[in-house]
């Protein structure tokens, strides 16, 4: 076995690979480029007139004021990007292969079958959403001020480290069923339906929402909990926490994926 | 023109077709369902959140008539939603249309049969699920008889008229190979000016005046508000008027576009 140092490098560079095949594709089709854009100004401009309209009644909505919102709508667009860019469309090529039975191809390759199935696509426009999240964190950053010290950039980094952790890890689980389940597409569908309940902070929510949206559907982890690192309402229980969380959805998630392994058959078996 | 007897044969028809497919496919109707519930859900709890903050009510809306308001509007939404411009692009890219044009009758009547059936199966299930929200959120709904009626018949003429101008904006896929971009922006537009991000009370004054003119309010928050009464008499009457209005003017842009977009229509592979 290798050391983690040079196994981590080792995927790093498959990522990279992978990003750069799925580049050098998406180059071939521009319109779709254009496309994304207007959808990107689409998803964000109703974002923003959601905010402008609700901050037009109130000043502050359960105690959050416009400018951390504002964040938190930029991290919502920043963490759907990067799902969207590479774990997405590889789960759904993992659920393909495992219908149409070319994951065997997959399989006999000489690398970590999970790693392999986890950068297998990359739908490269979607960077637009990432660049935009990233964009609109920064300004908010920017306009709340002082109130955003190193402290808080740094635990808002892990805890977004951990919560693309945990929502990879559901996915992942989620399309593991499908060695079990094979038609199973639509039960992504779910994931996305919930997701649009991150734009808001979980706290408003009904006690059983919110717990759903913690723990079923986990995207409390990716969206809410972050911003509240960056402006300083985080316990530091909650940052140990989170990241135990994430620790425990991975090896979970891994498990699990190892245990669904054994049930695969392949096309022709 | 075709009779209406066969018409009628035809509808039957389908709807038995259409239930069948609806109970192979069980589990997508449940999913759809969390994606229906799950947006009115959201922005009841966000209004309620602000009119909470606002020491009970925000533009005439207390938190309770908030749950009543978003309740109704996922009924309705529900029973006038299409889905026909999503398919549109797929049938003129890849053919299918043509076996459409090829029977003897309007493809929009197989449409419209199966937008029916669909509704009348998962209105089953919307209206417990809708009976369970006005609970959990303790709504405030309580409308008189004659407002029911005054509902019905703006749900109906706001069921025709959401139909009628969504399959009128399919008809784009015959100009425009990529129409989604065209579906997103609509859906915004629709999502602002029908009342589903929050009731039009609470939108700008200009924004208002403009909602009032273009078609989507009376596809949807104007039944609603309707039910709700608050919307007074003559007002509804009025709102009768420009719903009708509105549907006479897309059936006639529908037929002309219909007419020659069709003979731009080309099959894939023909």
């Amino acid at each position: 076995m290798a050391d983690p140092a040079r196994r981590l490098r080792r995927a790093f560079q498959l990522l990279w690979l992978s990003i750069r095949l799925g580049a050098l594709n998406a180059l071939q089709y521009r319109v779709e480029f254009v496309l994304q854009l207007v959808q990107s100004s689409i998803a964000l401009g109703t974002a923003l007139a959601g905010l402008a309209l609700v901050f037009s009644h109130t000043d502050n909505l359960a105690g959050w004021r416009p400018d951390e919102l504002l964040a938190l709508v930029g991290v919502f667009q920043l963490v759907a990007g990067l799902v969207g860019l590479v774990i997405r469309p590889s789960m759904e090529q993992l659920m393909e292969g495992v219908r149409l039975g070319t994951l065997d191809f997959t399989l006999t390759k000489p690398a970590d079958a999970q790693l392999l199935v986890s950068v297998r696509r990359v739908n490269v426009w979607r960077i637009i959403d990432v660049l935009v999240g990233a964009g609109l964190i920064l300004f908010a950053v920017a306009r709340i001020g002082e109130r955003v010290g190193p402290a808080g950039a740094a635990s808002f980094v892990l805890v977004l480290l951990a919560g693309m952790a945990i929502i990879y890890s559901f996915l992942l689980t989620l399309s593991t069923l499908s060695f079990w389940l094979v038609r199973l597409e639509n039960i992504l569908v779910i994931y996305a339906s919930m997701y649009e309940a991150g734009r808001w902070p979980v706290g408003i929510y009904p006690i059983w929402l919110r717990i759903a949206l913690t723990f079923v559907v986990p995207v409390a982890f990716a969206i809410t909990v972050p911003v509240e690192a960056l402006v300083g309402r985080l316990e530091p229980i909650g940052l140990v926490g989170a990241l135990a969380l994430a620790a425990a959805f991975l090896i979970a998630s891994r498990l699990f994926w190892r245990f669904g392994l054994r049930h695969y058959t392949g096309a022709s078996a | 023109m075709f009779a209406s007897r066969a018409l009628v044969g035809i509808y039957r028809a389908k709807f038995r077709n259409e239930i069948a497919v609806q109970f192979a496919y069980r589990w997508a109707l449940g999913i759809w369902l969390i994606g229906l519930v799950l947006e009115p859900l959201v922005y009841l709890v966000v209004w309620t959140t602000v009119a909470r903050s606002q020491g009970g009510a925000v533009a005439g809306f207390t938190a309770s008539e908030f749950a009543a308001y978003f309740t109704v509007l996922m009924v309705v939404n529900q029973l006038t939603f299409t889905w026909h411009f999503f398919e549109f692009e797929w049938r003129v890219r890849n053919g299918f249309f043509s076996p459409l044009l090829l029977r003897p009758v309007h493809p929009v009547h197989n449409d419209l049969a199966e937008n029916l059936t669909f509704k009348l199966l998962t209105f089953t299930v919307v209206l417990p699920v809708a009976a369970l929200l006005l609970l959990t959120f303790d709504a405030q709904l309580a409308p008189a008889p004659w407002q029911i009626a005054a509902f019905l018949v703006a749900l109906v003429l706001a069921m025709v008229l959401r139909f009628v101008f969504e399959w009128t904006l399919a008809l784009a896929a015959f100009w425009v190979t990529r129409v989604n971009a065209i579906n997103e922006t609509y859906f915004v537009v629709l999502l602002f000016l029908s009342g589903q991000v929050a009731p039009l009370a609470l939108l700008p004054p200009v924004v208002r005046g403009v909602a009032e003119i273009l078609p989507f309010r009376w596809m949807i928050s104007f039944p609603v508000e309707t039910l709700l009464g608050r919307v007074p008499g003559e007002a509804i009457l009025r709102g009768y008027a420009i719903q009708l209005a509105w549907i006479v003017a897309a059936i006639v842009v529908l037929r002309v576009a219909w007419r020659v977009g069709v003979r731009r229509y080309s099959a894939v592979g023909a």
